[in-house]
Order: C-alpha cells, then sequence, then structure tokens
C-alpha cells in the first residue's frame, strides 16, 4: 500500500477506514445503517451506566453479592448488553483500594463506561500503575492511608474489571438515583474514591 | 527496569512520566473506526475477535506503534487482519481507497 498524494484532503488512516467499510457493506458484512446505528450505540454507552449498578450494588445486598460473583451474569439479568467480554468487579474497602490498568493495550469495561479517558490509554498511566500505585493515585489526589492494601487489576481483551467503589459516609439516607449521581469514571477506574456530597 | 525480551507495547512497570489528565477529543473518524470493529466482533458476525486486533496492534512494530495515533493502530490491524483472512484483497482495498480519497478531493475542490 503506498501513501497517496500530499494534497489528499483525507489523511491516510481516514481514507483506510473509508475504504474498509465501503468494501464491507459491498460484501454484505453489515450496511450502512448498522455502522450509523454502532455509532449512537457506542455515544450512549457513558459512566451513567456504571454509576447505576454500582448505586444498585450499594443499596441491594442480594445483588451486590451476585455482582461480585459474577459481574456478567448481574448485569445482564438488569438488562444492561456486556458484548463479548466478560466483567468482573473488585470490591474497594475499609482494607483495600482497587484500581483498574490495562498494560498491553487499552482495554476497558466500555459496555459500562463508554470509551476510556486518554490518560487510560497513555503510556505513562500504563507503565507506572503497576509499579507505583500510590504515586500515580497521588497525581489524582487520591492518598489511601498506609494501611490500606492497593490491589492493581490488569485489564485483557477478554475480561474486563470495574472497581465498585466506597459507598461515602452519612450518605445513609439517599435515594439510588441520588447515589448514582456521586459516582464517577474515576471511582470506578478507582483512581479517586466516591466523595460526600 | 529490566526490559530485555519484552515487546513494545507491554509497558507494565517500565519508567515513565507523570500522567497527562488534560485533551480527550474523540473525531467523527474514530468513532467510525470504533464501530467498525463493534460490528466485526459482536456475537453476530465474530470476524475479528478483540484478541486478533490486539495481536495487530501489536505486530506493528516499536517504530510505528510509538508514531501512529490509537486509532491508527486500530484500523491499522483490523485492515491488516482483514487482508490475513482473505475478506478483502490489497488490490481491491488499494482501488477504494484511490476512490474515496478522489470523492473527497472532489468535494474539498467544490467546497
Amino acid at each position: 500500500m503506498t501513501m497517496r498524494s500530499e494534497d489528499s484532503v483525507l489523511d491516510h488512516y481516514q481514507a483506510m477506514e473509508l475504504a474498509v467499510s465501503a468494501l464491507l457493506i459491498d460484501k454484505g458484512y453489515f450496511s450502512a445503517a448498522d455502522m450509523e446505528a454502532e455509532i449512537d450505540a457506542m455515544a450512549k454507552r457513558t459512566p451513567d451506566i456504571g454509576a447505576a449498578v454500582v448505586a444498585q450494588a450499594w443499596t441491594d445486598p442480594d445483588f451486590k453479592a451476585r455482582l461480585l460473583a459474577d459481574g456478567t451474569a448481574a448485569c445482564e439479568s438488569i438488562g444492561l448488553d456486556m458484548g463479548p467480554t466478560r466483567l468482573m468487579v473488585v470490591e474497594s474497602t475499609e482494607t483495600v483500594h482497587n484500581v483498574i490498568v490495562c498494560t498491553l493495550c487499552s482495554c476497558f469495561p466500555r459496555m459500562l463506561m463508554g470509551i476510556p479517558p486518554d490518560w487510560y490509554k497513555s503510556v505513562n498511566y500504563r507503565s507506572r500503575v503497576v509499579r507505583e500505585p500510590r504515586m500515580v493515585l497521588k497525581e489524582f489526589g487520591t492518598e489511601p492511608s498506609a494501611d490500606v492494601e492497593v490491589r492493581v487489576h490488569d485489564n485483557t481483551a477478554d475480561m474486563r474489571y470495574l472497581v465498585l467503589p466506597r459507598r461515602p459516609a452519612s450518605t445513609d439516607g439517599m435515594s439510588r438515583e441520588e447515589l448514582a449521581k456521586l459516582v464517577t469514571r474515576d471511582s470506578m477506574i478507582g483512581v479517586k474514591i466516591v466523595e460526600a456530597p | 527496569m529490566a526490559n530485555a525480551g519484552r515487546m513494545h507495547h507491554d509497558m507494565g512497570g517500565r519508567d515513565a512520566g507523570p500522567v497527562d489528565r488534560g485533551g480527550h477529543s474523540h473525531p467523527e473518524w474514530e468513532k467510525r473506526v470504533d464501530a467498525l470493529m463493534m460490528l466485526l466482533s459482536n456475537s453476530k458476525r465474530r470476524v475479528i475477535g478483540v484478541d486478533e486486533l490486539r495481536r495487530g496492534i501489536e505486530e506493528l512494530g516499536a517504530e510505528n506503534y510509538s508514531k501512529m495515533t490509537y486509532y491508527e493502530r486500530w484500523v491499522s490491524s483490523i485492515t491488516h487482519n482483514l487482508l490475513e483472512k482473505g475478506i478483502i484483497s490489497s488490490d481491491e482495498l488499494g482501488r477504494k481507497m484511490a476512490e474515496v480519497e478522489d470523492t473527497a478531493r472532489a468535494a474539498g475542490d467544490r467546497g
């Protein structure tokens, strides 16, 4: 494959994507409408989905037990499409703080949170969080005390981790919807904690 | 750090600088690449698996890996996998790329 002339208004890789998609549509692998629907579906996958799962786990002990035992099955039981990957939910507690990474590439629980933030895909995050997690957490303003064990979980192509963050104190009277609003993407990655309102 | 025998994508534990948390753009063409991979990997089609995507990215080599952007790696790996599986040929890919570039250029000239 050769690069086209410099005056091309399309970047080489943009042209590659358009050409490949057009060929696959010609060959009947999928339709242009399938592609549009997929783009729309991905746009709808946001951390709000994961936040709702976390809030349900905080307020429904039976669901929480099922979520920790088999994340994929528990999420599918509440109607979430989990795609081809398995989900493993890890609970942060008084004694354990969990954080996730993908050292080999950028695997992320995207069915529950959408596409990962750029820093999650960065060389620096991937390299360091497994070796000096407390230093990296500190850059995010998170400093677990020395007696808390920090566990780093490395995602793979087929298996994705989601952090079940600790429910903040003084949120006892809050509804599931109110709780979900407190849960951020970064808290489900584990680089931040969930703050009380 | 001992990095002997490691491939370039295997980054866990290497020396690296602070995490840059700024900037998060996701242009339209990247969304199309993402959608393309989702369509090819879903359980209805299973044309390319996520593991195959990753292998294709790893095989880009250290130099390309560091030069290319994230979704450039994806679309290169997807294309390579499709060529390897014989789903598309390099001839038809070359022709189609020339065609989409000509179309874009014509549209650009009109604008």
